[in-house]
């Protein structure tokens, strides 16, 4: 085989490599969740949501090109205390009949270091909760388990991309209860995101 | 009928108190599941499932001390059997 021949092959080779990957956030396995916590007096107020969809687009060659759509069902929103998830899921709070989705579409990276397989950065998209959308700046953190989808679906071969995110919101920003309560409820949330998305070899 | 809700009320203060006490005295509020966390190996992602399990807080405790002060206040309202007492 020709040098001439051979140049284009490997260029497409790299080209085929490089591109991005697409990877899907619905979890089979169920362990995709986002936890948040408001202080409260008498204790704080604890929970977490499994409804976790979305895709991301990944390049592990180049992550600051990352960019995507989570989506956190409302309804999914569980915390122990029944008359608590109740008044959560009213329309005096998250409102989750009228805003069923709670959403974080990434559109750019900063910020970006990489080492070995983990990437850090802080990713800029709009966040949006009860229906008010918001333009933040998070902290993430992204991990890329090659050829480590078979580990957990078996019979699937394919790549897994784990993403982290803590970030704190204030819930006045999205109109949940403005000015209210603020000495029963923290006016802040803590947010934790923990899901890994699966990207099955084509 | 006053010794029935004085007893009443007694029994439903140690209930209440035995049953906080046994399920670990929890100083929050009431909670009708707990969360589990298992960690995926592969991810190294936390995941969290709720077991239904009752733990009564502090406001099981309140409404018991509630009612328990409702029977003992409703037992004054009655007046202790007259002792016959018979005399020769």
């Amino acid at each position: 085989m020709k040098l001439t021949h051979i140049i284009p092959l490997l260029t497409l080779a790299t080209a085929v490599y490089a591109a991005p990957q697409t990877f899907d956030f619905k979890d089979p396995k169920g362990v995709n969740n986002a936890v948040f916590k408001l202080d409260a007096p008498l204790e704080s107020i604890n929970g977490s949501a499994s409804g976790i969809s979305g895709t991301v687009s990944f390049d592990p060659e180049n992550p600051s090109a990352t960019a995507g759509k989570i989506v956190v069902a409302s309804d999914s929103l569980t915390v122990p205390n029944p008359m608590q998830k109740e008044h959560l899921h009213s329309a005096n709070w998250l409102d989750t009949a009228k805003y069923p989705e709670i959403t974080f579409e990434a559109k750019s990276l900063a910020n970006v270091k990489t080492d070995a397989n983990i990437t850090t950065a802080d990713a800029t998209g709009t966040f949006t909760l009860h229906g008010v959308s918001k333009e933040l700046t998070v902290p993430i953190k992204l991990t890329f388990l090659k050829d480590k989808l078979s580990a957990r679906v078996p019979n699937l071969k394919g790549d897994l991309l784990v993403i982290r995110a803590n970030f704190v919101i204030n819930r006045e920003d999205f109109n949940i209860q403005k000015g209210q309560y603020e000495d029963k409820v923290s006016p802040t949330i803590d947010l934790s995101l923990s899901i890994a998305g699966a990207s099955p070899a084509k | 009928m006053k010794r029935i809700l004085q007893i009443l009320a007694m029994l439903m203060l140690l209930a209440a108190g035995t049953t906080w006490l046994v399920t670990g005295a929890n100083r929050g509020w009431t909670k009708t599941s707990v969360a589990v966390k298992t960690l995926d190996p592969v991810t190294e992602i936390e995941g969290i499932t709720y077991q239904k399990k009752f733990l009564p807080g502090v406001d099981f405790l309140g409404a018991a001390f509630g009612g328990a002060a409702l029977f003992a206040g409703a037992s004054f309202f009655f007046r202790n059997k007259q002792r016959q007492t018979t005399r020769q």
